[in-house]
């Protein structure tokens, strides 16, 4: 790795950099657009020279998104919407990604196909009928319907995370638990467990951050104002033919972006942590 | 390879530091605890108790705060008044409006009362999903609203919408500049002719990235149709066996000839703003590099919200033709779900929440014009402020946007009409394509929808 990096001279590295640098304003320009225009007044919004720092900041948008639309309300559903969600599909991709790594056989190469085919379908195709299950299960405008739903569609891409992660960890690490004598579950949860745990959390994010967006099948799933989820309200914000309420929009916006980043924040360094680190000897 | 001691099998993203199962069993308590009492509280909800009184579920797209009010408070004031059949007001989103009413309509789970648009309404009336309100409006509704309305929310000769807002299409101008100009003002009486129009915006424009008008065409289609009916322009035609036929006639050019000329010949419109929404040219026009924007008569909310201090604006008639006035629109609606139990309820609920002095709150909540004829009357509609007079003496101009009942319009305006005209407004094509596209290829799509 070291002979690699002083191979990369200068004016590489000041390119790669400079690249680095951005990329980087190019994903955060319009999160902070959506900062500095949540506390801006609307006749600064309609300015035909924008400024970056708002010329008379306010926290009126903020006033009037809670005023007008039931924020706290719509966060708590999409958290406990979300959270579950994520829980759940990984309690159930966990032991399915593992089987699926471990034994290769013809079932679990026919799941893993079915996997690849269930990420084809697009949203509008199973809509219809999925309302019309969950209608006869009584689950139309109900958090556990929406949960059920938003697990189901977590599931395929979360297993095939697990799948890679599983297999990234080497089997002699097992191996050599059994020689030890680890029983099979003690093995799994000692040696395995504690090694998928990035791919887990990993996993869990990005089952978090789906269902916490996502939009159509809250929107039509959920019919009463009290269990709507946060993206549904934040198109109250909206009218017809493109018109928005900009600043409430953006304050609301913002302030749903928040638990993602923070979520994020603070699970960050068990994805990006070395997985095996110290693990292995070679 | 070989394995290190099992039992020192490290935090992967803390290889030296020390276990704190502490934090993670406490960490693993509370999402368990959230979990759990996420489902709990979710699984107590349900959709509340029979106390015998009817509940009709009413799903209203108003988005914005006065309207929203205005919402509420009638619904208020219904069941303060009607305590055997109580409203429940549900908000919905013009976003994703269609769709979501589609998949309700499919599951039987549609909201009684429904909020829409005229042009939004063809697909689930001939689908049987909305009730014929013919039979079940009262005379004084009826009769309050003008044939023309009806006309957009008439399908198969049933009424399926109770068409109750709309808005045409205006001139906001930068009044000083106007002035400066020395142009005539036009007024609803004497308004501009379209000729007129693009000579005067010849004259506003200066040059240096100042134009006499700033056409938001980002959806051209329905500017184009409703405006070309004061031209005479109708571009879809019944034939004698009464299926529908595109035809681009000599009336149905002026428009978008106007338009492309004023583009591409005369530059006294900006072609950076054909790819606009009507919001998008706003900081353009008070930032003063735009003497005119066509928009909806409601954007005037926008202006007045934003408009910098001083900045005086003005609403005109859009330019008149062979027709006058006349232009399409598309309104607002009330509908009654067929699937509804209560359908008689609703249309009461209905006749109360567009009362003249209901509609007029809903219109001033809106920024919008009422269809009903007494609510065009309220002084409240006809005062100089914020120029709701202009728009109240369009009102009678206005009649059903084309093609909003053919079937295959949808196909043939995202496929067809919209690449071309915005091909043609860029001049990238000219007038024959453009005729070819729209009629040729336009007939070959209403045809599969009409055998």
């Amino acid at each position: 790795m070291s002979s690699r990096t002083s191979r990369t001279g200068g004016p590489a590295r000041a390119g790669q950099y400079l690249a680095l640098l951005a990329y980087l304003v190019f994903l955060a320009f319009p999160f902070l657009w959506l900062i500095s225009t949540s506390f801006k007044p609307s006749r600064e919004l309609g300015s035909l020279h924008p400024t970056w720092i708002p010329k008379d900041p306010t926290l009126a948008n903020y006033r009037q998104a809670f005023d007008e639309q039931p924020l706290l309300e719509a966060a708590g559903n999409s958290l406990v919407a979300a959270l579950t969600a994520a829980l759940v599909a990984v309690v159930i991709a966990t032991p399915m990604a593992y089987v699926m790594a471990r034994h290769r056989t013809l079932l679990a190469r026919a799941a893993t196909g079915w996997v690849v085919v269930s990420q084809a379908f697009p949203f509008v195709l199973v809509i219809i009928p999925l309302f019309l299950v969950l209608k006869n299960l009584h689950l139309i405008n109900s958090l556990p319907g929406l949960i059920m739903v938003y697990v189901v569609w977590a599931l395929p891409f979360a297993l095939w995370m697990l799948v890679g992660y599983v297999r990234a960890v080497p089997p002699e690490l097992e191996e050599a638990a059994a020689v030890d004598g680890a029983s099979k579950l003690r093995t799994l949860v000692s040696v395995t467990a504690p090694l998928l745990a990035p791919g887990i959390v990993a996993t869990a994010l990005f089952a978090f951050i789906t269902a916490w967006n996502e939009f159509f099948f809250a929107l039509v799933l959920l019919k009463t104002p009290e269990k709507q989820t946060l993206p549904v309200v934040l198109t109250h914000f909206l009218g017809a033919e493109g018109a928005a309420d900009l600043g409430p929009l953006a304050a609301a916006a913002f302030l749903a972006t928040l638990p993602s980043l923070v979520v994020f924040a603070v699970i960050q360094k068990r994805i990006t942590g070395g997985m095996l680190a110290g693990a292995v000897k070679s | 390879m070989r394995a290190e001691g099992l039992m020192r099998a490290p935090r992967p993203d803390r290889p030296d530091h020390p276990r704190r199962p502490r934090r993670s069993r406490t960490l693993a308590a509370v999402l368990a605890l959230v979990t759990a009492c996420g489902l709990l509280s979710a699984c107590s909800d349900d959709d509340g108790g029979s106390d015998g009184r009817i509940t009709l579920r009413f799903q209203s797209l108003a988005w914005q705060k006065e309207s929203v009010d205005a919402n509420k408070e009638l619904v208020r004031e219904w069941n303060a008044t009607h305590p055997d059949v109580r409203v429940e007001y549900v908000q919905g989103s013009w976003t994703s409006v269609h769709d979501q009413l589609l998949t309700s309509f499919e599951g039987g789970e549609a909201p009684d009362i429904i909020h829409d648009a005229s042009d939004d309404l063809a697909d689930f009336a001939y689908g049987g999903y909305l009730a014929d309100l013919g039979e079940l409006l009262p005379r004084r509704l009826k009769s309050d609203i003008p044939q023309a309305s009806w006309d957009t929310a008439t399908f198969g000769g049933k009424v399926y919408g109770v068409p109750f807002l709309q808005e045409p299409r205006v001139l906001i101008a930068n009044a000083k500049w106007l002035r400066e100009s020395g142009a005539r003002i036009p007024t609803p009486e004497k308004p501009w002719s379209w000729p007129e129009f693009r000579s005067v915006t010849r004259e506003l424009t200066e040059g240096k990235g100042k134009f006499g008008v700033a056409w938001p065409l980002k959806e051209p289609v329905s500017a184009t149709l409703n405006l070309s009916l004061s031209t005479g322009g109708k571009l879809f035609h019944r034939r004698a066996d009464g299926k529908a036929e595109i035809r681009f006639e000599a009336a149905d050019e002026v428009l978008p000839r106007t338009v492309h000329d004023q583009v591409n010949v005369d530059r006294s419109a900006s072609s950076a703003t054909l790819g606009m929404g009507g919001s998008d040219t706003l900081p353009g026009f008070f930032g003063g590099k735009y003497a005119m924007v066509p928009l909806g008569f409601s954007y005037r909310q926008q202006i007045a919200q934003q408009a910098p201090k001083g900045f005086d604006w003005q609403v005109l008639p859009a330019p008149a033709g062979a027709d006058g006035l006349a232009q399409g629109v598309s309104p607002q609606t009330l509908s009654v779900a067929e699937d509804s139990p209560h359908k008689k309820e609703a249309a009461r609920f209905i006749d109360f929440f567009l009362r003249p002095a209901n509609m007029v709150r809903l219109a001033r909540g809106d920024w919008m014009l009422p269809t009903g004829k007494e609510a065009l009357k309220d002084p409240a509609l006809r005062t100089e402020k914020d120029d709701w007079a202009i728009g109240t003496a369009l009102a009678e101009h206005l009649r059903p946007a084309p093609a909003q009942s053919v079937r295959g319009y949808p196909e043939w305006m995202d496929k067809i009409a919209t690449p071309a005209l915005q091909e043609y407004y860029s001049g990238a094509i000219g007038m024959d394509e453009l005729r070819e596209r729209l009629v040729e290829d336009g007939n070959l799509v209403l045809k599969r929808y009409q055998r």
